[in-house]
Parts: structure tokens; C-alpha cells; sequence
């Protein structure tokens, strides 16, 4: 029975299909626009992946790595003083602007590093060494950056290269190494300097730290040294390792800081809508279609109910019916989702992040709709009484 | 089957309740075409719901094959009805989607029966019924009195012990109903099987062995014809 469910199903090709598109539009809004929100969410963390230490130090108030208060110079001696800390080196990160030879301004995300030890240098160089950095005026870019601060975005051949030059603030800024880097969450590539050539390049504040990277000594807990550095200094201590939903042992920087946009922003509340959309529009095309589709049906299977299947051999085909259009649905939907994925992870924008929680979410989400469509359907049948296919 | 002192009621309440059937006494006899006749309303449809199971009725007795329909559970007259009873509906309720084989093995694949047993033994059918090579074909590709045939193959494919026919010359013209009628009397019609058909065309009823005339709610008449009557099954 269920095979000639399948057959009625496919038969009906305009309906089966629209059902199809119902399902595949509520799939690919919800896959694809949760994707985009956690791609986005993990841009905002770019500073904390780019420059990799385990141990960040910021100002007392401090929630996110995107909006560091200065501190005082003196702050990073304060750190190396407490007794777990391996090494602790300044950071400088801002937003600045680079004049290009046309005159116009593009937005660059520039972090200043220790000329000395280059923590916090990008770890995937490209092209040209990491050592150059020490030598005068000089910045290493990310491979967004050779397109963005190129004189013709559009032709490849006039990308930035090394030994290129360029202005921060009308100071020489010369090009000694590409690197790779994840794009900033203001959309601007990532330019490397030392960490007395970005406060040059910076217009001067009185207090120009932005952080304090740090690393516990060798057997030491990350955990415990950011502990110790807190109660030692009275700064902000937050560790650096992954996004987690579950309480971490101490504050963690990327989850402080996409809590602090999910909270103050209205980010989520833009996707969240879309997402919403996605599934009210899906349910409503695939519960309406799927009545229609039992309501045409109705007389066959009411036929079918005088011939003697039971009630339960018609709902199972029901359930067949709405689950197989869930499942081509999604199936098409998550590919469609993939595909836009692959084409934003290629051209490095829109954001796009799926973590395993997204299809199965999603999954989740069209199986309910499936199944309340299949219900609107057993309901209407339900109340057909087999006599009344006599009734012509 | 032996129906004794049938009656059903529509509606609820003494006002807006209706009586369509008011003490309904009928036998049909395995071997035999009875034939229910009557005016609209007269409560032939009902009746013939009754005897199949499909409704419920008020008071009185129906007796199928010596089980008591009236003292069964639904769920069991839903799986008496898919092994004893065989349907021709007047529309045919061919399912359109499905190719004539597919709609002939409806009612073996309703008994559990697996696919391609169900199909050969509907191939046969439709073989039967002068359809076996078209049993790709669609309903919607054959004409009124072929989908029709079908349906009385569909009827026959697990070989019900009683048939139950709901104007099944009603969407068909003067000489396909003829010959629908002729086939069927063929094929249907064997020692054991009993045959109810509800009519209004008069020019099948020399096709039955008894008539049974129904007027507002009870039968006024029952005629033999034809044949000598075998003994109630």
C-alpha cells in the first residue's frame, strides 16, 4: 500500500512538486539563513582567531574583542609579573584607513604586534617573511587585502603585491608578506605591523593598548592563569579557545563576544525574522497543498476505506506521502544550501558557517511541518465515512 | 446475507430526525443477482451501506456469510469487508495516478499481499475483463465502459464472496451498459458468490434473478426472474 501511496504521490505532478518547492524554499531560508548568522557571528571572533593567544587581557569592562577600552602601557608589565604567565606581549587592534593612490579610503582592521617575539603574527603566510615586519615602514596584508587596496579591484594583475606600498594615516606602509586571514566582522582585510608602527599610524590617544596576549608557563592551566592575572591585576583575563554554548570554566573571549551581539545588536532579531519567514511560508504551502492533494484524493481513499484498508494503513500512507516530500524537500534545500555555501566560502563573503546543528535543526523543523501536514490530512479523512462513496 | 427489521435514522432528536429505513426484510442468496430498484430516496444507497458495512444502522439484524455484522467491531467488519466484499462504485473511483494493474491489485495489496503477487494475479483479472494487454494504460486512456470493466476486474481480484454494485451502468450509454453488464454476468456471477446491485435502469433488469422494490424506506416487492433460486449461502 504504501508503494501505491508513493505512486498517487508522484503522479500528482504538480501538486508533488509544489509541495517540493514548499518544503525546498522552508529548508534552504532556514539552512541558509542560519548559516549566514553563524558565518556573520563568527566574523565578529576574526581578531581572536587571526591573532592567536590563549590568553587575552583587556580592560575590566571589556565584553567583546571588537570594542577594546586603551590601557596603559605599563598594563602588559603588570601581566608578565604574575607568577603562572609564560610570556605577555601589547597588542594594538583598530579600525584605521588606507589612502589609495586615487585618493579614495578603503577601512582596514590593523594590529600592531611585538617587533620582538611577533606574537600575535599571522600564522599562514602566503608570500614574503614574517621577519620583514622588523624592518622600516613595513605591513603584512591578507590575501582580501591585495584585492581590496588594489588600484583595479576587477583585474588581477593590478592586486597588491609585495613591495607595494601604500598610506595609514599619510605614513608609508610597505607590503613584505601576504598572508591568510579570516575577513573582519566590519568587512575590512587584516594589516599586521609592529606594535610601535601601528601607534604611529594611529591617531594618538593617551592610553593606545588594546590588549595584553599572554600564555601561561608550560604545565600551567590556561584556566588558572587567567584566573591569576584577574585577581593579580584587576584586568579582564578571558581565555581564547571555541564558541560554546555550555557554561565555560572561565570567561572565553569568542563566546563573551557573539553573546555581546547576539544581545546588543539587532543582528539576530534581522535572521531570526528571515528564518521565521522561511517556516511559516513552507508550513503554510506545504500543509495548504497537501490538503488540497488528500481533498482531490478524498473519493479514491474513501474508496479505498469501503474496500477494507484501515484506518491505520491510510494514515501510514499519509505520513508516507508528506515524509517523502520532506525528505526530497530537504534533500534539495540542504543542496541548494551547500551550493550557496560553496559559492560564499569561494568568494570569501557572505558569511557562511554550518555547524553540524543546522541541518539537524532544520531536519527537525520540516519534519514537524511534514507531519502537520500529514495530520491535516489523516484529520479530513478521518472525517470521510467510507458510506459516502456511495453518494457519488 | 439476511437483513431483518433494518432501520436506520439520519439526524438527531425527534424534530429533525428522518427514517429512511423502516423495517428493512432482504435475503440475497449466494448464486443469485439481486437487484435493489426504487425511486431517489427511497433509501436504496443506504441499504446497500448497511449490508457492506460501511454505516452503522439503528436497530435490527444483518447477517453476512453467518456473522452478525451488528455485533462485530469496526475494526474487524473493516477486515471482513477486505476479504468477503467486493465494490463497483458508479463513479468506478479508478485512482488516476495508478496504471490498470495497479488499480486492479488494490484489493489483495489491502490484504497484505506483496506487490508482484498482487499485479500477476490482476494481469489475470484484467485478462478476464478482455483488458490483460493494456494494463500499462491509465484510467483517464480507456473509455466509460472499459473503466468500468476495470473496476469489475478490481471487484473480483480476490475473489469476494459477495459483490456489492452501486449503479454501475449509471455513467455509461444505453450499449456499453449492455455490455459491461453481459461481462459481468460472465465473469461475477459463480456458485457461492453472491451479487447486490442497486440500479435505475431498467435496462439491466432482465440481468437479475430477483428485483427488490424499495419505496420510501421499505421494500413493497420482491419479483423473481429467470433462474431457479439456489439455497441461502
Amino acid at each position: 500500500m504504501l508503494r501505491l501511496a508513493l505512486r498517487m504521490l508522484f503522479g500528482d505532478t504538480a501538486k508533488y512538486l509544489m509541495l517540493v518547492m514548499g518544503i525546498f524554499f522552508a529548508t534552504f531560508l532556514i539552512a541558509q539563513q542560519s548559516s549566514v548568522f553563524c558565518g556573520l557571528m563568527l566574523w565578529t571572533t576574526a581578531t581572536l582567531r587571526n591573532v592567536p593567544a590563549p590568553i587575552w587581557v583587556v580592560e575590566n569592562k571589556v565584553q567583546q574583542v571588537n570594542e577594546t577600552n586603551p590601557m596603559r602601557d605599563t598594563d602588559v608589565g603588570l601581566v608578565r609579573s604574575v607568577s603562572g604567565v609564560g610570556w605577555a606581549m601589547p597588542l594594538y587592534s583598530g579600525i584605521q584607513r588606507v589612502r589609495q593612490p586615487d585618493g579614495s579610503f578603503k577601512i582596514i582592521q590593523l594590529v600592531g604586534i611585538d617587533s620582538t617575539t611577533l606574537a600575535g603574527a599571522p600564522v599562514r603566510m602566503v608570500t614574503g617573511r614574517l621577519e620583514d615586519l622588523r624592518l622600516p615602514n613595513t605591513v603584512i596584508i591578507d590575501e582580501l587585502a591585495t584585492k581590496r587596496l588594489s588600484k583595479n579591484p576587477k583585474d588581477p594583475k593590478a592586486n597588491v603585491k609585495v613591495g607595494d606600498v601604500f598610506e595609514i594615516n599619510d605614513i608609508e606602509a610597505r607590503v613584505v608578506g601576504i598572508c591568510k586571514a579570516m575577513k573582519s566582522f566590519t568587512g575590512g582585510p587584516y594589516v599586521w605591523t609592529t606594535y610601535d608602527r601601528a601607534l604611529t599610524y594611529a591617531p594618538p590617544q593617551r592610553k593606545m593598548l588594546s590588549a595584553v596576549i599572554a600564555a601561561p608557563l608550560p604545565g600551567r592551566s590556561i584556566v588558572e592563569t587567567a584566573n591569576e592575572i584577574e585577581r593579580a591585576t584587576g584586568l579582564k583575563a578571558f581565555v581564547n579557545e571555541e564558541f560554546t554554548l555550555k557554561e565555560p570554566a572561565h570567561a572565553e573571549f569568542n563566546t563573551s563576544t557573539i553573546w555581546w551581539y547576539v544581545r546588543n545588536t539587532g543582528i539576530p532579531i534581522s535572521f531570526g525574522t528571515t528564518v521565521l519567514v522561511g517556516f511559516i511560508v513552507g508550513m503554510a504551502i506545504a500543509c495548504q497543498t497537501f490538503y488540497a492533494f488528500v481533498l482531490e484524493n478524498i473519493r479514491h481513499l474513501g474508496a479505498l476505506k469501503a474496500m477494507g484498508a484501515s484506518n491505520g494503513t491510510l494514515c501510514s500512507m499519509l505520513v508516507v506521502q508528506a515524509l517523502t516530500v520532506g525528505a526530497v524537500g530537504f534533500g534539495i534545500g540542504l543542496l541548494g544550501t551547500f551550493g550557496f555555501g560553496y559559492g560564499a566560502i569561494k568568494n570569501d563573503e557572505p558569511p557562511f558557517c554550518m555547524p553540524w546543528q543546522i541541518p539537524v535543526g532544520a531536519f527537525a523543523v520540516i519534519l514537524m511541518i511534514c507531519l502537520l501536514a500529514a495530520l491535516l490530512g489523516i484529520w479530513r479523512l478521518s472525517k470521510f465515512e467510507p458510506a459516502m462513496v456511495f453518494r457519488g | 446475507m439476511r437483513a431483518s427489521a433494518v432501520i436506520k435514522s439520519f439526524g438527531e432528536g425527534s424534530g429533525s430526525s428522518i427514517t429512511v429505513l423502516k423495517g428493512i426484510d432482504l435475503e440475497a442468496r449466494a448464486g443469485e443477482i439481486l437487484m435493489l430498484v426504487g425511486p431517489s430516496g427511497c433509501g436504496k444507497t443506504t441499504l446497500l451501506s448497511i449490508i457492506a458495512g460501511t454505516l452503522n444502522f439503528d436497530s435490527g439484524e444483518i447477517e453476512v456469510f453467518g456473522q452478525r455484522l451488528d455485533k462485530m467491531k469496526r475494526s474487524a467488519i473493516t477486515k471482513f469487508r477486505a476479504m468477503n466484499i467486493g465494490f463497483i462504485f458508479q463513479q468506478f473511483n479508478l485512482i488516476p495516478t495508478l496504471n490498470l494493474a495497479e488499480n486492479v491489485s488494490v484489493p489483495l495489496l489491502i490484504q497484505g499481499m506483496s506487490n508482484s503477487k498482487a499485479e500477476k494475479k490482476a494481469k489475470e483479472q484484467l485478462d478476464r475483463v478482455g483488458l490483460g494487454d493494456r494494463w500499462r494504460a491509465r484510467p483517464a486512456q480507456l473509455s466509460g465502459g472499459q473503466q468500468q470493466r476495470v473496476a469489475i476486474a478490481r471487484s473480483l481480484v480476490h475473489e469476494p464472496r459477495l459483490i456489492i454494485c452501486d449503479e454501475p451502468t449509471a455513467s455509461l450509454d444505453a450499449k456499453n451498459g449492455t455490455l459491461v453488464m453481459d461481462m459481468f454476468e460472465t465473469v461475477a456471477l459463480v456458485p457461492g458468490r453472491a451479487v447486490i446491485v442497486v440500479t435505475h435502469d431498467n435496462r439491466i433488469f432482465s440481468h437479475a434473478d430477483r428485483i427488490a422494490r424499495m419505496d420510501d424506506g421499505v421494500i413493497v416487492e420482491v419479483t423473481e426472474q429467470k433462474k431457479e433460486l439456489p439455497s441461502p449461502c
